[in-house]
């Protein structure tokens, strides 16, 4: 009954920050003034909503079902490209495929629904298709790979999904699918962020958002419901899990299709947000790069992936800049230069990884009871010192 | 079919050189998995770290005291690796150790970076190894004829080391049983450290003739042969050294007649797909010991 209450506080609590944090997008892309502070914090914005989607999608995988899969870049390539493909305006096609004849896919989804509901309606509404046909096209894929792949255990498992994915990165630079996939050259002009807007009224910066808490909701709920328990308890001990009933295979092949489904609703958005694709970035150190996040946030929290991923992307673009500058609060540095914040934060992260194993949350979510509960007892206790 | 030989001559010798350059990496890989069942991502990113001290020696330093140099950093940082990113986590599950190899092979990109500045580093010219010649036809470079010898050699040397020295017994006794091998009294950790020693030295030698045959270093080049030469340990049979060298051979050649035959673009992919394969039909590797507990 406590329990059912707390409960409720922590979610009514949660959904007004979700509403003042909406509010907040919105100001910053309509109100408030385009100065230096908010040109910086806009795109980590954006880019730590992306990355919380796909960190959260492989810690479906690696923290609650045990598969420790190194496939998510795979996946995230198959969405971005997937969106990209069918979003590219008709009159673009020559263009973008200048090297393939105007490319084989002749429409675009957002295009031809912004003849129905006009120019913000289409955008809207396309592009949300399409970011679903990416998360189904990654899904699909996956569930292909997964036939033969689920089979194998821990490492070999990894080193598996690590190699499909460089198969698939392959495939798709390759010239004989150029038609589609425009080869190894970028894919561009097709519906991204900026496209969000209602007249002057931009909602840019809130549509990743509000793609990313739909995921990370559904992934949540997903984890608390009897498939999340079945995933948990074949991540503690498979054998167990089995005997109690669980059918291994269907399991671990259902979180592997959703995780992937995930990563290239995350890859989709990805896509959006840089505004050209290419498949070469999508190697194996981007999805080395998500685990490390994952890993700091803690491996088995989902607030924690979020919380994660908004530091890393914040810390990365943002706020450890200037130990690549050169200057440090006015005074020069000679080793202050480029790469040496990645040096810097990569000490951090193996810091994190040796002595703080359980990263910032631990297998534990954010739960803003507790911490309430947590500053009160401090609060009292600095009062009885007084 | 010698008119298939003929024209793909260059493509072949150039995959046997390749080859035997991914043995000496593979090994690092199989031994370590076979002592700590550890994937060691840092190992080809420690490849790539070789590659980037001869650059940097060579500037300052004659070529003779620069390659012993070369492998006396490489097998330190082997070792410091060791301690300092995989020992502490001993007793913890196979996967931190795994993700601290991750970290460890991040931190190792990201410090090249750092001293590299993000350009590609042009490779010194070994005066020995550059030299040009022509077999049958096929002009290449000298490494490419000593390479295979080279392989094989310091294969069969180590091969020696391990069945007839002691600690090659102790390493022997360390991948059958870690546990049982330390309570007769063998000491783990030095075990350990003899064989990313090991690894290291090889790595160092095929780093020198790997990149012999190309013209610079960047931080990334140590990646992708790394990922082969785990694929050609797995191959092979993880655990057994001369299924790694067998194994490295064949993805050498068959991934320079793919470039041959004019598919360059698949020629990464085929070894991924190689590695599927044999996870399939048969996951312990042609040369590997059956174990029930591996896949």
């Amino acid at each position: 009954m406590l329990n059912e209450k707390k409960n409720k506080t922590n979610l009514y609590i949660a959904l007004g920050l979700l509403v003042i944090l909406y509010v907040f997008l919105i100001l910053l892309d309509n109100v408030l003034p385009q100065n230096n502070f908010v040109l910086m914090l806009v795109p980590v914005l954006k880019k730590s909503a992306i990355y919380s989607v796909v960190c959260v999608s492989m810690n479906l995988l690696n923290g609650f079902t045990g598969l420790f899969s190194l496939g998510q870049a795979g996946f995230m390539m198959l969405g971005g490209y997937a969106y990209a493909i069918f979003s590219i305006p008709h009159e673009q096609h020559a263009a973008v495929y200048q090297y393939f004849d105007g490319g084989a896919i002749q429409f675009s989804i957002p295009e031809a629904l912004q003849n129905v509901l006009g120019d913000f309606g289409g955008a809207f509404v396309g592009s949300i298709i399409c970011i679903i046909i990416g998360g189904l096209v990654a899904a699909g894929v996956a569930a292909l790979i997964g036939i033969p792949v689920l089979r194998l255990k821990s490492d070999y498992l990894a080193i598996a999904t690590l190699g499909f994915a460089e198969i698939l990165r392959a495939v798709f630079q390759w010239d004989g699918l150029g038609r589609v996939t425009n080869g190894s050259n970028l894919l561009r002009k097709y519906t991204s962020f900026s496209a969000m807007k209602i007249g002057n009224f931009k909602i840019g910066t809130l549509f990743p958002f509000l793609i990313a808490t739909i995921c990370v909701i559904i992934i949540v709920l997903l984890i608390n419901s009897s498939y999340g328990r079945a995933f948990k308890a074949i991540r503690d001990d498979e054998i167990a899990a089995e005997a109690m009933g669980i059918n291994l295979f269907k399991h671990k092949m259902l979180a592997f299709v959703i995780s992937s489904f995930f990563s290239g609703v995350g890859g989709a958005l990805l896509a959006m947000y840089q505004t050209t694709i290419q498949a070469a970035p999508f190697k194996s150190a981007m999805t080395y790069e998500i685990l490390l996040i994952v890993v700091i946030g803690g491996i088995g929290s989902i607030s924690g992936s979020c919380i994660a991923a908004f530091l890393y992307i914040a810390c990365n673009e943002w706020w450890l800049r200037f130990l690549d500058s050169g200057q440090f609060f006015g005074l020069s540095v000679p080793f202050f230069r480029d790469g040496f914040r990645k040096v810097v934060f990569s000490i951090v992260i193996m810091v994190i990884v040796l002595f703080f194993s359980r990263g910032i949350m631990g297998d534990k979510e954010l739960s803003f009871t507790g911490l309430i509960n947590k500053i009160k007892a401090r609060k009292e206790k600095k009062g009885e010192v007084a | 079919m010698s008119n298939f030989f003929e024209a793909n001559l260059p493509y072949i010798l150039a995959g046997i050189s390749v080859g035997g350059q991914y043995a000496l990496i593979a090994i690092g890989y199989t031994m370590v998995y076979g002592i700590l069942r550890l994937i060691n991502f840092a190992h080809g990113d420690v490849f790539m770290v070789a590659g980037l001290v001869m650059v940097y020696t060579t500037a300052s330093m004659p070529m003779f005291i620069s390659i012993p140099l070369v492998i006396i950093a490489t097998v330190a940082l082997g070792f410091a690796i060791e301690r300092v990113a995989y020992k502490p986590l001993r007793s913890a599950p196979r996967m931190s150790v795994m993700i601290s190899a991750i970290g460890v092979s991040y931190l190792l990109q990201n410090c090249a970076l750092y001293f590299t500045g993000g350009l590609p580093q042009i490779y010194p010219a070994i005066p020995f190894l550059s030299k040009s010649i022509t077999i049958a036809g096929a002009t290449t470079k000298m490494v490419t004829i000593i390479t295979p010898f080279l392989t094989i050699a310091l294969v069969i040397a180590l091969v020696l080391f391990i069945n007839k020295t002691k600690v090659g017994m102790a390493m022997r006794a360390v991948s059958k049983d870690f546990e049982t091998s330390q309570l007769m009294g063998i000491k783990i950790n030095s075990v350990i450290s003899t064989t990313f020693i090991i690894g290291c030295f090889l790595a160092a030698i095929g780093s020198l003739l790997y990149f012999s045959n190309y013209t610079s270093v960047v931080p990334t080049s140590g990646g992708m042969p790394g990922l082969k030469a785990f694929v050609a340990a797995v191959f092979g049979g993880i655990g057994s050294i001369p299924g790694a060298v067998i194994g490295a051979f064949i993805i050498g050649i068959c991934e320079n007649i793919i470039k041959g035959l004019g598919y360059t673009t698949f020629s990464d992919a085929f070894t991924f797909v190689l590695l599927i394969v044999i996870l399939l039909v048969k996951p312990t590797g042609i040369f590997g010991e059956k174990a029930t507990d591996k896949v």
